[in-house]
């Protein structure tokens, strides 16, 4: 999944944009807010659990990697440069002969930091200017969809390079968080445009429903409308794009890494190493599958768990 | 509806300059000098830097720059890079390429795509529709690099069904068959679900429940009433794909040693040709703004509920 614009087209078309955070089901006991029904849903979803454990599982790799193996990742012996899987080194050694199986998980750590801080970065200013957009409305609405318009030009992958390559060119010796913010940076720069026509739609098919009048008329001020009318209903579409786009970032900055203008060594990411093992892909695939196969699970857990969430948010599919 | 196309193209223009002049920015902040390495071993002579500055206006403002190399644009040449090649020449020999990737990729959405959308939203919850949907989640979930290799390792030096590069200068259509499905694989995985909820969704619609009670044959309530209707949505996705791919083919192009304009995009940008890195860019910009409005006109012909006044 390297261009998230695509899976916005996707969920845009799909169900999720065009259908507001729903009213609380009415009738029959207590009436439960849309994310209790959410949770309701959720909990009897089994792919919502094998999701979850797998990304739980990410998480702590990504926190303690100590706790999963013994091994220093960048410690390499020459001689025994790629050797095979053996019950010393369960994934065999890198071309250095470093063991590929302690770099794979300490390698969780960076794609996990970009993911998320990405996504909140994203999801925060392209909401923000949803928003605003959207509740403003007039020319403020005109202008901040034409700046998104513009960004939203740009081919993802083509200005991701391009950003990077500007502020983080090849060869640069620069700190690994400083290099961790700029992919971030560049990430939010080119994605925010999505979460802000998502946020933008959901806005307007809100802004003119009973209980904001309602509220209007009782003389609530513009931030407390948004922060507890508009918000509360405006939030689930964004929440499963965002869910989704974790998945998807993993993938971005493993792509990006593999061109050689995402992280850079001595950090361990999971597009570093494949880099490093496409040459040897005739010989010793397992570089090359090993680290791809954690990206992948990586991938498709924050897929799955979108998937999940956005079936328990959308009345329309249940 | 000629109305509305004005309107558009009209709307066009300034995501088009703004797009084209951010990327002109960016790429002209790249650090390093133009002529480092232009000159062998020695440090460029001050008259040649004089006149390739001179030359490329890298001593005007930034703005003046943009405009003066927007104007040569849409004169019809893209400029020459700083080693004296034609950018025209290069694009009229990669891009070709290009198209043809994104061609291929995707046919492979179309047919395989929407076959699989259409027989799971016929049938939901059935074997097949588990399937679709499991597998395409899987087809989500694989970065496009990741599937290049494995199957560039799997077809083409495990079976050795395939060369495993491309080796032709100008491709053809059955070489790009494995590359095109990598590029197009997550969007396939895009079109089937799409095109599985489309259907689904219309199966129940009243005229679909018309056309079966008026005695028509599943086959034609199906492949014209439902079908129709259904792909609406999923022509849409198509078309702004479309651009999308050829944006996109960098990786896929890199792994199959494709020579198309992803490739030499990215060439460009090690080397800072600027020129040629935002001619490139400018190219797959318009295609990617023209599709999305062939899209939405295309949505008139498709769906007669929509006028466009």
């Amino acid at each position: 999944m390297s261009d998230p614009a695509v899976a916005f087209t996707a969920i845009e078309q799909g169900e999720v944009v065009t259908e507001p955070a729903a009213a609380p089901a009415d009738g029959g006991g207590k009436p439960r807010g849309l994310l209790g029904d959410a949770w309701y849903d959720l909990r009897h979803k089994p792919m919502f659990w094998i999701a979850g454990g797998f990304i739980l599982l990410f998480l702590v790799m990504a926190a303690f990697p100590q706790l999963f193996t013994s091994k220093d990742p960048t410690y390499a012996l020459l001689e025994r440069s790629r050797e095979g899987p053996s019950s010393e080194a369960w994934f065999g050694y890198d071309v250095q002969g470093a063991d590929l199986y302690a770099r794979v998980i300490y390698g969780t750590r960076a794609s996990i930091t970009v993911a998320l801080l990405a996504t909140f970065g994203t999801v925060l200013f392209g909401g923000l200017a949803g928003i605003i957009a959207g509740f403003r409305g007039g020319w403020i609405d005109s202008l901040v969809s034409r700046i998104a318009d513009i960004f939203f030009g740009i081919p993802f992958l083509l200005g991701a390079i391009v950003i990077l390559f500007t502020f983080n060119p090849p060869g640069s010796n620069r700190g690994q968080w400083t290099i961790t913010m700029i992919v971030v940076t560049s990430l939010v720069v080119l994605s925010w445009p999505v979460s802000m026509r998502i946020m933008r739609s959901s806005v307007l098919a809100t802004r003119n429903a009973d209980y904001i009048i309602a509220a209007r008329a009782l003389g609530a001020g513009p931030m407390r409308i948004v922060w507890r009318h508009l918000l509360p209903n405006c939030l689930a579409p964004v929440l499963v794009y965002s869910t989704i786009l974790v998945g998807a970032v993993i993938g971005v900055e493993a792509t990006l890494s593999y061109l050689g203008i995402g992280l850079k060594p001595p950090v361990q990411s999971w597009g570093i190493m494949v880099a490093e093992a496409e040459n040897y892909l005739r010989v010793s695939p397992q570089l090359l599958l090993f680290p791809a196969a954690f990206l992948v699970t990586a991938v498709l857990s924050f897929v799955m768990m979108g998937e999940a969430v956005r079936e328990a948010l959308d009345p329309k599919l249940r | 509806m000629g109305r509305y196309v004005l309107r558009r193209l009209l709307q066009l223009i300034p995501v088009f300059f703004g797009t084209t002049f951010l990327i002109y920015v960016m790429v002209f902040y790249v650090p390093g000098d133009p002529f480092a390495g232009k000159c062998g071993e020695r440090a460029c002579p001050p008259a040649y830097i004089a006149y390739l500055t001179h030359k490329f206006n890298l001593d005007k403002p930034l703005i003046v720059q943009y405009l003066t190399y927007m104007k040569n644009v849409f004169l019809g040449d893209f400029g020459t890079t700083y080693n004296g090649r034609s950018i025209n020449e290069i694009i009229a020999t990669a891009y070709p390429n290009t198209v043809k990737l994104a061609l291929v990729a995707l046919g492979w959405e179309i047919i395989i795509g929407i076959t699989a959308g259409v027989l799971s939203g016929l049938r939901r919850n059935g074997f097949l529709d588990n399937f679709v949907l499991v597998s395409t989640l899987f087809l989500l979930a694989l970065p496009t690099f990741v599937t290049g290799f494995v199957l560039k390792y799997l077809f083409g030096f495990k079976l050795g069904w395939v060369t495993p590069t491309v080796t032709s200068a100008n491709v053809t259509f059955t070489e790009l068959l494995l590359p095109g499905f990598v590029l197009g694989a997550v969007s396939l995985a895009y079109v089937a679900r799409l095109t599985r909820t489309s259907i689904a969704e219309n199966s129940r619609a009243d005229y679909v429940r018309t056309a079966v009670a008026k005695g028509l044959p599943r086959r034609r309530v199906v492949g014209v009433h439902l079908l129709r209707n259904s792909l609406i949505p999923v022509v849409t996705l198509l078309g702004t794909d479309l651009g999308a791919l050829m944006a996109g083919a960098i990786v896929t192009e890199g792994i199959f040693n494709i020579h198309g304009i992803g490739n030499e995009v990215y060439r460009a940008i090690t080397r800072k040709e600027g020129a040629t890195v935002v001619s490139i860019v400018v190219i797959l910009v318009m295609v990617y703004l023209l599709m999305n409005l062939l899209v939405d006109l295309l949505y008139a012909a498709l769906d007669p509920r929509i006028r466009y006044e």
